[in-house]
């Protein structure tokens, strides 16, 4: 199957969505059945993959030499499944989320989600980079409409920083460095390996890779980070799958690519220019995890922690080494489920509760048994404990940085690593072991609505499952990384 | 046999039409008119285009009057192009024009309103078609001076100040085109461009060459509105008609800069402007002066109009820039922009008369909250600022590739930064639209509009999507562009 499919599936999917608008079932509906249909789409894309196979689709060419063009490799095909995948459930929880909260339009909200979607898969299966950067701008244009859709004053400066900082950096770093590439190298096809071996000084290779770095704002790499806890004011729906999985992995899933398709690993570990990136992503999971351990707000307590974990990914590419590569690969999946779980249990506290401060969650667990116990589940695998995806991810870049030497990466997970116990493990603590306020005992809240606990269970159960079964992105991990 | 007389037929039909509409005097006829010989000038123009295409250059002797000595028009694919491009927007802004001129011209000017069109349109046909230095100077008139007119006739009566104001700066600027003609006539004693460019080189190093340069860059530079010489130009986009005010828009500044593409490159040729003359440095100097001071402007208008004017401004620094590269990549840059900026600004003025088909002024706070009355409108709006931004798979995105490849092959990579960078200016000024129409409560005002006729909605509408369309599929734009710059680049003498 071709795959432009998957972009066509959710386009198709959102102009039905607006035409059912005035019917929320159907349009729900259509929403469930587009995600569940390009689930299939992506899925049928697998084997051939997973066989060395590299489906393509030729969309437009836009320049002369450059076209529009789809090619499905790996780590792409791993971050589609990922955000395909976690559409579904997505969907089920945003069913049970804006009824719950009787959020205004829903229409609206439903067809950009769909069109984030296709971007996603766009972003996913890019085959150059012109492609990448076409696809990358429509996600946050997209998303810019989720993210204000509330109206409200705070929603639109969030909108202002959201769109200023994403549309900012790619515009004036990512852009540049695309041009760049395409003056000294001649083509913007991806291919593994590089293509700028042998034509990039080393001093212009560590500035090219700074244009792309900082570029690529959607990896939030400090100092360019201030969009994503500004992008918390959305509803949680898109605070869950598009800031934990489609947007903030569409950045490190393009920090990934550019490092082994467009400079190449090898290239790239023998420049002395590049060994700056480590220290960046060293300082902002720390900094980050600072931050995180100071909000009250759960949500931006959240967002801080994926900005955080985002940098793990980043990490794990500039340690430059195949096994390195791996593990950033499944961090890109292991960190989508755990912080999928999480953002659901947040909404799920504000739906049922009204609560957003983590100060007043305390003995919410009792009422709400299964919403902490996913939240215990996501927070545990955002730590790095077994059973859970993300010790396997961590077990990765850790043995990576201690292979390269790099005393320095290995410093920063384990200091992250503890950070991260400190501002999650007081907050599962609390909802199960403290008592709340005393006038609030009479007030009785039970659980988040049905579509709420069946979505926040199957991430949370997923976690697991990727623990004990990650044969399927491991395999995609290794081929990326093996090429 | 008519097809001979193509070229001729192009620049005559809008010439005596004119007078026709003023004969006739009813309203609606002249608008039929006006609508008829627009459209057909539009067929014309397709078809001198591909035969250019197919055949190269047409070389038409007016009169059967053989060059050098009769006037000729030469149509090669620059101005094919550019003489597309007007035809192009006058059909689609005609089409537009008849509520919008009902509501906001008195219905006893209407036939000299379309009379006054119908001039500016052939000055400016005239202009590219032409291949007569002098000539050049005789349509530039016909286009201001109906151009003066058309400006006069907006509602506000500031729009007499504008066009006073447009008159005076304008007069000095034909003025100064016209010494320079007169200048290299003394030195070569032909008039044709042509021929010009024969006989130039053997002077070239004189000082009333290099003076006629001098004072055809600064003439044509007042028509084309570069920084500093844009004063006239705010007040004319803002206080003039809004169907005026896209035409001139999309066309007339567009025309100016092919007039000094035609001279720097054919005439001159570029190894004198661009290799010995400072010409490149000051062009850029001033292209990035445009750039930022006229997009910072910009940001600080409350008149929408206004402010697509000032942007106007900073997209021609775009243009200038392109030529100031000396590249062939940022000479594409240059001729695709002249395009994708025409639509893109063609497209926003039309919307902009479509909102003031129900306010007398469109200010950002005038505009509040009609995201919901008038959909399809502000939908357009914001398609179009995408564009200035240079959002991908819009055409504005097409012409900053250009001119950033431009820009590094020339090794200018801070040029490049400053391009990008100024972009995101036009950020800023965008999304003020965009939060007051989307994101503020409808005022009384507002909430008593509806959405704008079909009638309008179609026309404008077209130049959106195609805006869209000549973002993906730049084969004819920049395709065509890419040849003219190789052209240009290759001295076409």
């Amino acid at each position: 199957m071709s795959p432009a499919w998957a972009i066509a599936v959710p386009l198709g999917g959102a102009a039905l969505i607006a035409a059912a608008g005035a019917r929320p079932n159907l349009r729900e509906t259509v929403t469930l059945s587009t995600a569940a249909l390009l689930l299939g789409v992506v899925a049928s894309l697998v084997p051939e993959v997973l066989a060395g196979g590299h489906p393509s689709a030729v969309l437009a060419e836009v320049f002369p030499g450059i076209a529009l063009r789809l090619e499905v490799e790996p780590l792409g095909m791993l971050f589609a499944l990922i955000a395909s995948g976690l559409w579904i459930v997505n969907s089920i929880y945003s069913i049970g989320y804006m009824r719950g909260n009787r959020e205004q339009n829903q229409t609206r909200f439903y067809v950009c989600f769909a069109l984030a979607l296709a971007a996603t898969m766009g972003v996913a299966f890019a085959g150059n980079l012109l492609t990448l950067f076409v696809f990358y701008e429509l996600l946050t244009l997209s998303t810019y409409p989720l993210v204000t859709h509330s109206g409200k004053p705070e929603a639109i400066a969030g909108g202002r920083t959201y769109l200023g900082v994403l549309i900012g950096t790619s515009i004036a770093f990512l852009l540049l460095g695309i041009l760049w590439t395409w003056q000294i190298a001649g083509t913007l096809e991806f291919a593994w390996g590089g293509i700028l071996e042998g034509r990039a000084s080393n001093a212009m290779t560590g500035l090219l890779l700074a244009l792309y770095m900082f570029g690529i704002g959607k990896a939030a790499l400090m100092p360019f980070h201030r969009w994503l806890p500004a992008a918390m004011v959305a509803p949680t729906p898109v605070s869950a799958l598009l800031h934990a999985v489609a947007v903030v992995k569409a950045g490190v899933f393009s920090v990934v690519k550019v490092i082994v398709y467009v400079f190449g690993v090898d290239n790239l570990a023998g420049m002395h220019s590049v060994d700056w990136l480590p220290f960046a992503a060293g300082f902002t999971i720390v900094m980050a995890s600072l931050v995180a351990l100071r909000s009250d707000n759960l949500k931006r307590r959240l967002a801080y922690s994926t900005v955080s974990q985002l940098s793990y990914v980043v990490l794990a590419a500039a340690l430059l080494t195949p096994i390195s590569i791996v593990g950033a690969a499944l961090h890109i999946s292991a960190h989508a489920l755990g912080k999928i779980t999480l953002f659901f249990a947040a909404g799920a506290i504000y739906t049922a509760a009204h609560k957003t401060e983590v100060s007043q969650l305390a003995g919410i667990g009792r009422r709400m048994p299964w919403t902490m116990g996913a939240f215990a589940v996501g927070a545990l695998s955002m730590i790095g404990l077994p059973p859970f995806a993300g010790f396997l991810s961590k077990w990765y870049i850790l043995q990576a940085a201690m292979g390269t030497g790099q005393t320095v990466a290995v410093a920063v997970i384990v200091a992250s690593t503890l950070l991260n116990a400190g501002y999650f493990l007081p907050i599962v603590y609390s909802a199960f072991f403290k008592t709340g306020p005393a006038d609030e005992q009479g007030h009785g809240h039970g659980e988040a609505p049905l579509p709420i606990l069946i979505a926040q269970t199957a991430t949370a159960a997923g976690t697991v499952a990727l623990f004990f079964f990650p044969g399927l992105f491991l395999g995609l991990a290794d081929r990326l990384a093996g090429g | 046999m008519i097809a001979h007389h193509l070229p001729a037929l192009q620049v005559v039909v809008p010439l005596l039409a004119a007078p026709l509409c003023v004969m006739l005097r009813g309203a609606r006829a002249a608008w039929l008119i006006a609508l008829g010989v627009s459209w057909a000038m539009f067929i014309v123009a397709g078809s001198l285009l591909a035969r250019v295409l197919r055949e190269g250059v047409i070389s038409y002797a007016l009169g059967s009057w053989e060059p050098p000595w009769g006037i000729e028009y030469r149509v090669d694919l620059l101005n094919a192009f550019v003489v597309v491009l007007v035809s192009l927007v006058g059909a689609l802004v005609i089409s537009y024009s008849r509520e919008s001129v009902d509501h906001e011209v008195r219905r006893e000017q209407h036939y000299l309103f379309y009379a006054a069109y119908l001039l500016c349109l052939a000055g400016l046909l005239g202009i590219a078609i032409t291949g007569d230095a002098f000539n050049v100077f005789v349509f530039l008139e016909i286009s201001s001076l109906s151009t003066y007119v058309l400006i006069a006739l907006g509602r506000d009566r500031r729009a007499l100040t504008a066009s006073y104001q447009y008159l005076i700066m304008g007069t000095i600027g034909a003025t100064f085109i016209v010494i320079g003609v007169g200048l290299l006539y003394l030195m070569t004693g032909t008039l044709n461009m042509h021929d010009l460019a024969q006989r130039l080189p053997a002077v070239e190093h004189t000082r009333p060459v290099l003076a006629a340069l001098a004072f055809l860059t600064v003439g044509i530079s007042l028509k084309l509105a570069l920084f500093p010489l844009h004063l006239w130009l705010p007040n004319a986009y803002a206080f003039a008609p809004s169907v005026v005010t896209a035409f001139l828009a999309a066309t007339a500044t567009k025309v100016a800069v092919y007039l000094l593409l035609r001279f720097y490159f054919t005439v001159f040729g570029a190894p004198l402007v661009l290799g010995e003359m400072p010409l490149p440095e000051i062009l850029l100097a001033l292209s990035l002066a445009a750039m930022f001071a006229m997009s910072t402007v910009a940001i600080f208008q409350d008149d929408v109009k206004r402010m697509l004017a000032y942007s106007s401004v900073a997209q021609i620094g775009y243009i200038t820039l392109g030529v100031s590269t000396g590249t062939a990549a940022g000479l594409t840059g240059t001729v695709v922009h002249l395009f994708n900026h025409g639509i893109t600004k063609g497209s926003l003025f039309l919307l902009l008369g479509c909102m003031a088909m129900g306010m007398r002024r469109i200010t950002l706070q005038h505009i509040r909250g009609i995201g919901r009355i008038m959909p399809l409108t502000t939908f357009g709006v914001v398609v179009g600022g995408l564009s200035l931004i240079g959002v991908p798979l819009t055409v504005g995105f097409v012409s900053k590739w250009y001119l950033v490849l431009g820009a590094l092959e020339r090794g200018w990579w801070w040029v490049a930064a400053l391009i990008l960078a100024s972009s995101l200016l036009a950020v800023v000024y965008v999304w003020r639209i965009v939060e007051a129409a989307y994101f503020k409560a409808p005022g009384e005002q507002v909430a008593k509009l509806r959405e704008a006729p079909l009638s309008m909605l179609v026309p404008a509408w077209v130049l959106v999507v195609a805006t869209l369309y000549f973002g993906v599929d730049t084969r004819f734009t920049a395709g065509v562009a890419a040849r003219v710059a190789e052209l240009l680049l290759g001295g076409f003498r």
